[in-house]
């Protein structure tokens, strides 16, 4: 029998999240997969997979697991309090559970999506070449209590457990953005305001887009009344009729009407996406040279995660009161741990 | 005809957008699905995605496969291939015939729809349905067709204020264009009438109906009809598609 992962408890936004469907905009389906894919990348990283695999996308708050074969789990992402059989885990980090111990998982410390990974992937099947959930688009369903998953084997269930140090991407930030097709219908005046604004991610936000807030004049674009709807891709900074931007997300719609300012960077997503409400966002235009030096394939970014993998060293001695200490800071840092 | 002047963008690190306008109109859409064709016919290399939309298309590329700088020159040459003053969209290769209840509870706004078209519901109908409609575009959500064009008569803005929710298979108005909403979503436009067609089914083999260039034809069927239709669920919703030579 296959194993599988059993969800005794969760919260609200859950889902099987993958890298998504690319290509198929033009059947009207953004990509959708992780609002945060650098956090899959991470997974695959830490569990020393060749690729990334689905894993479980949790929005603000974890839940309880339990799985029927031994496997290792990464969790990666908006650190969350974790516990195995209720000792703390670290975060960033790829541990081994086993049939009968309760992983449990709680409220994001820092950051909106947590990830939970086990080392076979989720094998629910592939719809449109994707296990992802794409809920705008009416494919899957969220994850709920009582669910049991399938999930692969673990290829290597007794490798040593592994933690990956990240750079802190859950407290907002500078996000650099090329201009796009309608960034000259916005007046130097208005882009330029725009980039010396302090916004705050708003409360309003999910995986289609987050609303951004700020004080003062709205961000409209000149003369867009009868202008035609046009191409969207995520990452795309959208203006309201009223000058209220909107980053847009993985399950973003493909054409929209409303013009936009520029496009946000794919590797800076991840900041937009696990921005709190509340969080400071600024926004910084950039050339297409910089842009290219700074863009990787995923294939070079998990390489480059893959050589800052080390081992967990296991202290049970220290390891609680230093876990207690890195959530109280408010981001958990697998480097803190091996300092300990 | 209007003298267009495609102009080459990016969009994205990834993206180069060739636009043929700003405002939708017939002859933008019509060089879209020309150049989407030949773009297709040239398996432009590093090009991984040709993505249309109502005057514009997008090319996505592979930055580790090719440059920016050596798609665009590809698309320029692309580009210089036609006239794109002439241009006129393509023979339709497959008509869709889809039912669709106008007015009362099935097309609340079809009596404001009218007025503000300076004809009668009557005649409001009549000429939706006379219209050989063609897929501009396939967005905004899967599978969701962008219809037009309808006659001049019919360029009535969108609305001010949203209408909180039209339903799955509604048929809305605005710009001359209708949108067959594949599901249930708040707009700005006027629902005018009401269909049983789902145009995109994740499960089933061929996931989405529509292709952009085919023509589609809303038939006027009774409110009961369409009902009976919706409540039978099928992905059709009594649809029926004529392959055209």
């Amino acid at each position: 029998m296959n194993a599988r992962l059993d969800v005794l408890k969760t919260g609200p936004g859950v889902s099987v999240q993958d890298l998504g469907r690319p290509g198929m905009a033009a059947a009207g389906l953004s990509r959708g997969g992780a609002a945060d894919r650098l956090a899959l990348l991470e997974a695959a990283a830490l569990l020393g997979l060749p690729e990334p695999v689905a894993g479980l996308e949790m929005a603000a708050l974890g839940g309880d697991f339990t799985v029927t074969a031994t496997t290792r789990v990464a969790l990666s992402g908006a650190p969350m309090r974790a516990h195995l059989d209720g000792a703390p885990l670290l975060w960033g980090a790829a541990h081994r559970v086993q049939p009968g111990q309760i992983l449990s998982l709680g409220a994001a410390v820092a950051g909106s999506y947590g990830y939970l990974t086990p080392a076979g992937g989720i094998r629910t099947p592939e719809i449109l070449g994707s296990r992802a959930a794409h809920l705008a688009a009416g494919i899957g369903a969220p994850v709920r209590a009582g669910d049991s998953l399938p999930i692969g084997a673990d290829p290597a269930a007794q490798a040593t457990p592994t933690a990956l140090s990240v750079p802190d991407r859950f407290g907002g930030g500078t996000l650099r953005f090329l201009a796009g097709p309608q960034t000259a219908l916005f007046g130097r005046g208005t882009l330029a305001r725009f980039q010396v604004t302090a916004f705050r991610r708003g409360p309003v936000g999910n995986r289609q887009g987050v609303r951004l807030d700020h004080d003062g004049a709205g961000f409209a674009a000149g003369g867009s009344a009868d202008l035609v709807s046009d191409l969207i891709v995520a990452g795309d900074i959208q203006m309201t009729g009223a000058g209220v931007p909107y980053v847009l997300l993985a399950e973003c719609q493909t054409i929209g009407g409303y013009p936009r300012i520029g496009t946000v960077l794919p590797c800076e997503l991840p900041i937009v996406a696990q921005a709190q409400p509340g969080a400071v966002l600024r926004f910084r235009l950039i050339g297409l040279d910089e842009a290219d030096r700074l863009t990787l394939p995923d294939a070079a970014t998990l390489q480059a995660l893959r050589a800052r993998v080390r081992p967990l060293r296991r202290d049970p001695a220290g390891i609680g009161d230093l876990l207690g200490y890195q959530l109280i800071s408010g981001v958990t840092r697998g480097d803190d741990l091996e300092g300990g | 005809m209007r003298n267009l002047s495609p102009e080459i963008l990016p969009l994205g690190h990834d993206g180069l957008l060739v636009r043929f306008a700003t405002t939708a109109f017939p002859q933008a859409t019509a060089a879209v699905q020309n150049l989407t064709r030949r773009a297709e016919a040239a398996d432009l290399p590093g090009v991984c995605e040709v993505v249309p939309a109502l005057a514009s298309v997008l090319f996505r590329f592979d930055p580790g496969v090719v440059a920016r700088a050596t798609v665009a020159a590809a698309l320029r040459t692309l580009i210089g291939q036609e006239d794109w003053s002439a241009v006129a969209l393509p023979q339709a290769a497959r008509r869709w015939l889809v039912p669709a209840a106008f007015g009362h509870e099935h097309g609340p706004a079809l009596a404001e729809a009218a007025a503000l078209a300076g004809v009668s519901e009557a005649e409001a109908v009549r000429q939706i349905t006379g219209t050989a409609l063609r897929v501009l575009a396939i967005g905004f959500a899967p599978g969701q067709p962008y219809l037009g064009f309808l006659p001049e008569n019919w360029d009535l803005p969108r609305q001010r204020v949203l209408t909180p929710q039209a339903p799955a298979g509604a048929i809305l108005l605005a710009v001359r264009q209708l949108v067959l909403f594949v599901h249930a979503s708040p707009t700005g436009w006027r629902q005018v009438a009401q269909t049983a067609f789902r145009p995109f089914q994740p499960a089933a083999a061929q996931p989405v109906l529509l292709r952009s260039g085919d023509e589609l034809r809303l038939v006027a069927t009774p409110g009961h009809e369409v009902a009976a239709l919706m409540r039978d669920g099928a992905m059709l919703g009594g649809a029926r598609c004529e392959v055209l030579a």
